[in-house]
């Protein structure tokens, strides 16, 4: 424990409303299925400025990615072209607060996939 | 009533307490958490150790009386001495000190006589936690260590030397660096200068001993000294490492993990192929080993109080059966190895007049150590000094298990407060906080503590607190867990809107400003003389 | 931007016809939000690259919409097939309209 400057506890329910238009905008409120879509994240993040993001889908056109706990959630969108060697992509996002991150799947075939999950941003502590 | 019985006890031999009947092919040798504990000390387990979710009640969060029963360990025995929190001072008196790491050496050395080709596998927390760890960056404790021929071994407060340092002690190590988990930042691959694993042949068995280093390095501790690395959990990686080594013909797979026991426990049911997880961080001494699945997990304790002893029957690519000691290291029954007890002197010989000095006394009503969940009087004692030293409302003192014990009544040496205190990051800073920032600090570090799944926690301890009272009710969820926060000098509960004087050590912050808290400890104690230190009443845990 | 931002790309030097190869790509840039306040409590304007792209031999792998929860120093990886050899360029767009380019080659076998 100590005196770190940033207090992050999970976000309020309030930005569900703009999480919901985004995925709406990208779905045109289609159905999403559960299944084919890894999403892989850090249990806790080791900085919530930087943290690494996995996803992979294959037979999709595009992934979306969201942090829904973020004051602006979109966060990337991937679309692979015709050279992709896999439907998967990583990067590192910004975390304002442990939150869930939220991957959306658009496939060839027109449907879609979602996976979520939470990735605790910590002030950090101590310990053995 | 007790004492002509603890006499008789007393009687053990170096013999009867390392007897071992020698079993199948291969030996394991582990030592873990070791802190910079050098020589004997008294070091007393703790009375508080809640298990969360699926994990209460189990081993380690059993304690006490209770321990001593799951385990068959007779009242007043050496055992619950060694193993538990009670009678902690009479019972001191009767067994004396433990560990140093000249008796450690000297069951080594036995262990190796009876199996040449044993593997002493380092659990990590080696090179930090006394003042001449301090002061010669590691070096006390890495010299020492090299005299003991360790196989391998990985890491945590190491890295609280700062990269650069641990580069340089690692580029010489004459044995394994290893760290599956640890990643370069940048790049995110797996970082050179940490090996994934390394393959030993032993009695003709393939061991590959897969290194895990502490997984939430930047998190618990300053990131800023060591940016070029990432650490985490890694399940997959850790599955891949396993796959690749049994690809590569190993019939036995040791994991010598500084994950904690519960993250141990939630790795081994999700990775398949280890055999034995040598388990550290958490500082827990079982006398069996835990069975998850077909992975065995051996805690060995801290601050060379224990060495754990595995034989193992490896044929035909499988571990066929175990035996397993965890040898308590009483300091008046097991004989100083003469070599390494001249180079313990040695190292400390330099600082004799530091490390000696007479700084106060422990009262006759007080006894100080740490180690639970919550508050021990060690940090009792760091928390009022805070208080009382820097002038503050409200005092907080990171929730560490390292830290030797005082009996009631003996001197307190600049060593013994170093020895509870000593790090590369101990400033004392005093800021102003709001009571609505004290609370989401309380919550967030009780979160890693008390959330239900093993990976969201880091394996330390709460927040301990001086100047306030609070209740914590640990099954609830995070932001709900703590409640009547209590100004103690006033009794007035915390206002969230108004700002308090904090004082505290340890931040991860990089730009952190005030006095070493061994000099704010050592200040205070010189000042009182006798140090008493009351009970703590001050903290309502609500659990189950 | 132009001064600090430079790209930095790991691909194979050469890989067997149809393989799939990984590329890692790194550029130094701030990323500024545009949610951050200076000493005055102002509000820094947003500075952000806002897409990415890698191209082999004019037809694309990856093309990524980014926004400003990306962090500073931009990390990517992915997977790329390589029926041939040649080039792939990456791309990299800021908002103040720069666009940094970095390409490797790949020789197939
Ligand atoms: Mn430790
Ligand atoms: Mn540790």
């Amino acid at each position: 424990a100590g005196a770190s400057v940033a207090a992050l506890l999970p976000v309020a329910s309030s930005a569900q409303e703009a999480v919901d238009a985004i995925i709406a905008e990208f779905t045109g409120g289609a159905e999403m299925g559960a299944e084919g879509l890894t999403l892989t994240t850090p249990e806790i993040a080791e900085n919530g400025n930087t943290v690494p993001v996995e996803v992979d889908a294959p037979g999709a056109a595009s992934i979306l990615v969201l942090a829904s706990g973020n004051p602006t959630p979109k966060v990337a969108t991937f679309t692979f072209g015709p050279m992709a060697g896999a439907q998967f992509a990583s990067t590192r996002i910004r975390l304002a607060g442990t939150q869930d991150v939220v991957a959306i799947a658009k496939m060839q075939d027109g449907s879609f996939v979602r996976a979520s999950r939470e990735v605790k941003v910590t002030i950090g502590g101590c310990g053995g | 009533g007790n004492w002509g019985r603890l006499a008789a006890q007393q009687s053990l031999t170096q013999d009867q307490l390392l007897d071992f009947d020698t079993y199948g092919n291969v030996t394991l040798i582990h030592v873990t958490d070791i802190h910079g504990q050098l020589k004997p000390i008294w070091f007393r387990e703790p009375e508080i150790n809640i298990g969360m979710g699926e994990y209460r009640g189990q081993v380690p969060h059993i304690t006490g009386a209770d321990f001593r029963r799951a385990y068959g360990i007779e009242d007043q025995s050496r055992s619950h001495y060694a193993l538990t929190y009670d009678d902690f001072q009479a019972l001191g008196q009767a067994y004396g000190k433990m560990g140093g790491l000249d008796r450690v050496a000297t069951v080594v050395n036995q262990i190796r006589a009876a199996r040449p080709d044993a593997l002493l596998l380092d659990g990590g927390d080696t090179w930090h936690g006394s003042y001449t760890c301090y002061q010669t960056q590691g070096q006390d404790m890495v010299n020492a260590m090299n005299k003991l021929r360790p196989d391998a071994m990985t890491f945590h407060w190491e890295f609280t030397l700062g990269s650069d340092r641990v580069r340089e002690i690692v580029g010489d190590l004459p044995f394994a660096a290893l760290g599956a988990n640890v990643f370069d930042a940048e790049w995110d691959e797996p970082a050179e200068d940490f090996a994934p694993f390394k393959m030993f042949e032993t009695g003709g068995v393939k061991v590959a001993v897969i290194g895990q280093a502490f997984p939430y390095m930047p998190i618990a501790n300053p990131g800023w000294m060591f940016p070029e690395y990432s650490f985490g959990i890694r399940e997959e990686r850790m599955q891949a490492v396993v796959d690749e080594v049994r690809t590569a013909g190993a019939e036995l797979v040791v994991c010598l993990s500084h994950n904690g026991f519960d993250v141990d426990k939630k790795m081994a049911s999700r990775v398949d192929g280890i055999d034995v997880i040598l388990s550290g961080h958490t500082h827990d001494a079982l006398p069996e080993p835990a069975l998850v699945g077909e992975t065995i997990i051996v805690a060995s304790g801290s601050n060379g109080k224990f060495v754990s002893r595995v034989d193992l029957d490896v044929r035909d690519g499988r571990m066929m059966g175990f035996r397993h000691k965890l040898i308590p290291i009483f300091s008046d029954v097991i004989a100083p190895d003469a070599d390494m007890a001249a180079s313990i002197d040695a190292e400390r010989a330099p600082f004799a007049n530091q490390l000696g000095e007479v700084i106060g006394t422990v009262a006759d009503d007080t006894l100080l150590y740490r180690r639970g969940n919550f508050n021990g009087s060690w940090d009792d004692l760091i928390c009022q000094a805070l208080i009382e030293e820097r002038d503050a409302d409200i005092s907080l003192s990171p929730g560490v298990r390292w830290g030797p014990s005082l009996m009631p009544g003996e001197n307190i040496t600049r060593e013994d407060i170093w020895n509870v205190t000593s790090m590369t990051y101990g400033k004392a800073y005093r800021t102003e906080m709001t009571g609505e920032f004290i609370h989401t600090v309380m919550e967030d570090v009780a979160d890693n503590l008390c959330n239900a799944d093993p990976y969201y926690q880091q394996g330390g301890d709460m927040v301990r607190v001086g100047g306030m009272g609070y209740r914590i009710e640990v099954d609830q969820p995070i932001g709900s867990r703590i409640t009547d926060m209590t100004l103690l000098s006033t009794g007035e509960a915390i206002d969230p809107a108004k700002s308090y004087q904090v004082a505290g050590w340890a931040s991860v912050n990089p730009d952190t400003e005030g006095p070493q808290i061994w000099d704010v400890v050592e200040s205070y104690i010189a000042r009182q003389g006798t140090v008493s230190v009351p009970p703590n009443t001050s903290v309502s845990v609500v659990s189950g | 931007m132009v001064d600090t931002a430079t790209p930095r790309v790991r691909v194979p030097r050469d890989a067997t016809a149809g393989e799939i190869i990984e590329i890692k790509t790194l550029i130094s840039h701030d990323m500024e939000s545009g949610q951050r306040r200076n000493g005055d409590g102002d509000l820094i304007p947003r500075s952000i690259i806002n897409r990415f792209t890698c191209d082999f031999n004019g037809q694309n792998v990856i093309d990524v919409a980014m926004e400003p929860a990306i962090s500073t120093n931009p990390f990517f990886e992915f997977m790329a097939i390589v029926p041939e050899s040649g080039t792939f360029v990456f791309t990299w767009y800021d908002d103040d309209g720069d666009v940094y380019t970095d390409s490797k080659d790949i020789t197939v076998t």
